[in-house]
Formats: structure tokens, C-alpha cells, sequence
């Protein structure tokens, strides 16, 4: 096995189709891993992580948290409540000051698109920095590259491949850095990516990115295998897109009546967390249908896959 | 680059050896009722399954049997240019007070037997834990590791490589070669 591409995960968009095979199949010796009675392996002992977490976190951080650690890397948390950055301090500033306590890698998440991307390039400048690698743990609405990776793994966990696959992502496009990272990696593994939602939440111009639109739920779902449900952000909304929730919980809701009309079984995703009722209903939430929680356990052996990735070359 | 090579087992040399190693191990744990027999991935794990079958065949009971990866045990992470690429564990049992055989082809510098005492150990704590190795390449060794079964010992250096050459089913082991580099 040769090494990644690229030096940091920033997102999907700058890795490799053999990047993400490398990054898949070393996620599944780690699934493993973390199935037996003693959890955790040594590789990262030597290796400090830092959580840098402007935004709120639930799953992304508990779960980088757990992987480092079964991965026996020392870690440090930061939030941005609480910290210097209310004071006014930069972020290449916050994150030279947390690599000078010898930190070797930035986990980070921003609310600004491209903050890891931008940080990556700054911290080349700094000869003190620039071992340091930086994973993205979703940026604004740009990218959310480890998600993407756990849902294609658990996908190929699910159907055993993703080349020819119809995946099709339900819900807030526009806002969702989790449908961007996706379509980035399934393209690349070579699955078939429709989008569906209200217009106001689709991107104009999506289509350039090879992916096709379809704005009746029926029919998009009556086309996929799989469908990837996401969130209505509202955090990020700062117009309203719909009239109510409760009318795009009718036309866009996926509930046991609009899966009970298709001539066919398909899979249900979501990156959490699940607004049960709006765009999902909880009893699909918890069905056969679901494979929801496995999306949450591979998500820690695809986290410790990256970091090893990342951390296995030399310096 | 020009390689010379001399068979070290072949035929009914390496027929003979694998015999006595099932027969030393038939001695020590009669019915294999308490022991497990593991193999270091990846080409410790055909040696191993190739002497499960013989000692199932010659006992007639079934022996417990996996198979055990040491990637993230090793000692060398982050030291190459390369990711170190894991390979799969299967371990099906507990090894919690088992008599545990950890089976590997060459024992060379002992490092990778050092990485796979401690990846045994997330399964749990044997009773007790010995090693075999077809191959023993004296007088190399960085850790002080000894096999408790050994098939044939060599006199060997840096610049050699012994090789194990399997059929094309990867379940018969047909050769086992010493390569030495042409300098």
C-alpha cells in the first residue's frame, strides 16, 4: 500500500478514487478492531491530536475522540466558547499556539467554508507548523469529507460494492456539506448520485458536478438503492426557503406511507441528527429499512483509518 | 537484479519436517482440547492453516484455529515512506486461559513475533502462549525471542531472504528457498 495523496483531509474534492480505497479498506481492519474485547491498538501512541471545534458537535467530535483514543494518540479538546477566539484572536494564531505545545495533528471544524483548506496553506508558512496535519470535520457548508467516507463504507458494508448503485440524497442541499462530500466520493467510486429536495434548496447550476435533480420524492426514490437523508439546517438559513416545516414534512418527508408505495426495498441513511417527523419519520428512523446506527459505528473505524493514514508516513 | 538460490526444504525433506512439528505438538497437547493454534498474517496464517488440517487429520478432533494481523502492533509505524497495509483478523474464540500456538514462517528478527504477542493480548489472557516457526534464522535476532518449535534452523545474513513457495491453491507448501543478493 503506497501512501495517501495528499498530506491533510481537507475534503473529498482533493483525494484520490485510490484514496478512498486505501482509506475504506484499512477502515474495515479497524471495524474489526473495535468489535474485539480490548478495543484499542498503539499505532498513534506517539502522536498528539488536537480537537479544534468552532462549531457544535455531537457525533463527529465524540466519535474522532473515540477513535483517536483507540487509537492511543494523546488528544486535547478545544471549543471556541470559552477560549482566546472571543478575545479576538485569529485562527492561524489559536491553532500556531495549540501546534507549539508539540501537537503533530488538527482535527478541525469551522463554520466557514473552506477554513481547513485555508489553515492547511497558512500553516505551510510556519516552519514550526508545517508537520502538522489537518482533518476536516466539516467546514460551513463546503465539506464534510470523513462523513462522506463512513457513509460510502457503509454502503459497501451494506451492498458489498458502490460502482453502479443509484444513491439518492434527500433534503437541504444547499446547505449541507455532508450532500457536497458525498457526491464527491460516490462519483468517484463510481455510483450513480441524484439529488431531490424543494427547489429553493437545490443549488443552481448542481448539475455541473455530473449529478441529476429530481423534485418529486416519488419517483427519486422509486429510482435509488440507497437514500441519504439529510437535515434542514435552519442554523444556516438566514431566508426562509419553504413556508413551514410542517409543509415540507409532507412534500419531502419520508415516512412508512411514501415507502410503502414503491415496488421496491430501499436502504435509508442519515448523517444525524434526525429531526423525527420532519424529514424523516422516527419509525423509518429505527426500521429494517435503516441502517442508521451502523453509519454511527463505522464512522469511528473510517476516523481511525484517516488518522492513521494521515499519521503513518514519516515526517 | 540476479538472485542465487538454494532449496532449504522441498519434497520429502519439508513432508518430514512438517510431520514432526504436528507430532511435537500432538505430544505436548494430546487432544488440543485447551490449545488454540494462530497464525501470524499473512504468511504465518498459511503455515498455520496447512498444519490445522494435517493435526485435525491425524487427531480426528476439530483444533481450534485463527488467524492474527499485527499491522498496528508493529514497531516501524510511521518510520517508512509507505502505510503499513493491515491485513484481517479472524479469532473467533476466546483466548482467555487457552494454550495458545502462535505460528509464524521465519523467525528472523523477532520483531514481528513481538508485535503479535501484544496484538494476541487484545483477545484476552492465555494460559500460555508458544511460538513455531518453520524457518529459525539464527544468530539475527534484535529482540531476544526464542521458537519453542522450529522446523529448520539457517545460518543467514542481512542480505538473504527466505522465501515460502505455496501451490497455486495457497493450501501446500511445495519449497522453501534462500535467496542471497548478488552484490
Amino acid at each position: 500500500m503506497s501512501r495517501l495523496s495528499t498530506e491533510h483531509l481537507l475534503g473529498i474534492k482533493y483525494i484520490t478514487e485510490n484514496d478512498i480505497h486505501t482509506l475504506l479498506d484499512t477502515a474495515a481492519s479497524f471495524k474489526e478492531v473495535i468489535n474485539r474485547p480490548i478495543k484499542k491498538v498503539p499505532s498513534l501512541r506517539d502522536v498528539t491530536v488536537a480537537n479544534v471545534f468552532f462549531e457544535n458537535s455531537t457525533r463527529t467530535r465524540l466519535s474522532f475522540e473515540l477513535a483517536e483514543k483507540r487509537l492511543s494518540a494523546d488528544v486535547v479538546n478545544f471549543s471556541a466558547s470559552g477560549s482566546s477566539v472571543s478575545k479576538g484572536e485569529t485562527l492561524t494564531d489559536t491553532v500556531n499556539n495549540i501546534l507549539a505545545m508539540k501537537v503533530d495533528m488538527v482535527v478541525m471544524r469551522h463554520q466557514n467554508p473552506g477554513a481547513c483548506v485555508f489553515l492547511a496553506n497558512e500553516l505551510k508558512k510556519y516552519p514550526k507548523s508545517a508537520h502538522a496535519r489537518v482533518v476536516n470535520a466539516g467546514d460551513g457548508t463546503h465539506e464534510h469529507p470523513t462523513q462522506a467516507l463512513l457513509d460510502a463504507f457503509s454502503i459497501r458494508n451494506h451492498f458489498g460494492r458502490i460502482e453502479g448503485l443509484n444513491v439518492l440524497i434527500v433534503g437541504d442541499i444547499m446547505h449541507s456539506r455532508v450532500a457536497l462530500s458525498n457526491i464527491y466520493c460516490l462519483q468517484k467510486l463510481g455510483a450513480n448520485v441524484k439529488l431531490c429536495g424543494p427547489a429553493t434548496l437545490i443549488p443552481r447550476h448542481i448539475e455541473t458536478l455530473g449529478v441529476e435533480v429530481e423534485y418529486d420524492l416519488h419517483k427519486a426514490l422509486q429510482w435509488c438503492d440507497v437514500a441519504n437523508v439529510l437535515r434542514i439546517q435552519l442554523e444556516r438559513q438566514d431566508i426562509k426557503y419553504f413556508p413551514s416545516l410542517r409543509e415540507y414534512a409532507m412534500q419531502y418527508g419520508i415516512n412508512r406511507e411514501v415507502l410503502n408505495r414503491l415496488d421496491k426495498q430501499i436502504t435509508i441513511m442519515h448523517p444525524g441528527p434526525i429531526n423525527r417527523g420532519v424529514e424523516l419519520d422516527g419509525d423509518i428512523a429505527d426500521s429494517e429499512h435503516s441502517i442508521i446506527l451502523e453509519q454511527v459505528e463505522n464512522g469511528v473505524a473510517v476516523r481511525m483509518a484517516v488518522l492513521y493514514c494521515l499519521a503513518s508516513v514519516k515526517e | 537484479m540476479n538472485q542465487e538460490q538454494k532449496t532449504l526444504l522441498e519434497g520429502k525433506g519439508l513432508e518430514l519436517v512438517l510431520q514432526r512439528l504436528c507430532l511435537e505438538l500432538k505430544e505436548n497437547y494430546g487432544d488440543f482440547s485447551n490449545c488454540a493454534l494462530i497464525g501470524l498474517q499473512p504468511r504465518g496464517s498459511l503455515l498455520s492453516a496447512s498444519l490445522h488440517r494435517r493435526l485435525e487429520q491425524m487427531t480426528g478432533r476439530n483444533i481450534q484455529h485463527g488467524k492474527l494481523d499485527i499491522t498496528f502492533f508493529r514497531d516501524d509505524f510511521r518510520r517508512g515512506d509507505d502505510i503499513l497495509k493491515p491485513n484481517t483478523t479472524s479469532i473467533d474464540f476466546l483466548v482467555e486461559n487457552k494454550n495458545v500456538v502462535l505460528i509464524d514462517d521465519v523467525l528472523y528478527t523477532g520483531r514481528s513475533v513481538r508485535a503479535g504477542f501484544d496484538a494476541l493480548m487484545a483477545f484476552g489472557r492465555p494460559a500460555k502462549v508458544e511460538l513455531l516457526t518453520l524457518i529459525d534464522r539464527r544468530y539475527t535476532r534484535h529482540i531476544p525471542i526464542e521458537a519453542n518449535y522450529c522446523g529448520k534452523a539457517v545460518d543467514t545474513h542481512a542480505g538473504q531472504k527466505v522465501l515460502l513457495e505455496w501451490d497455486a491453491a495457497q493450501t501446500n507448501l511445495e519449497k522453501v528457498t534462500l535467496f542471497t543478493r548478488e552484490v
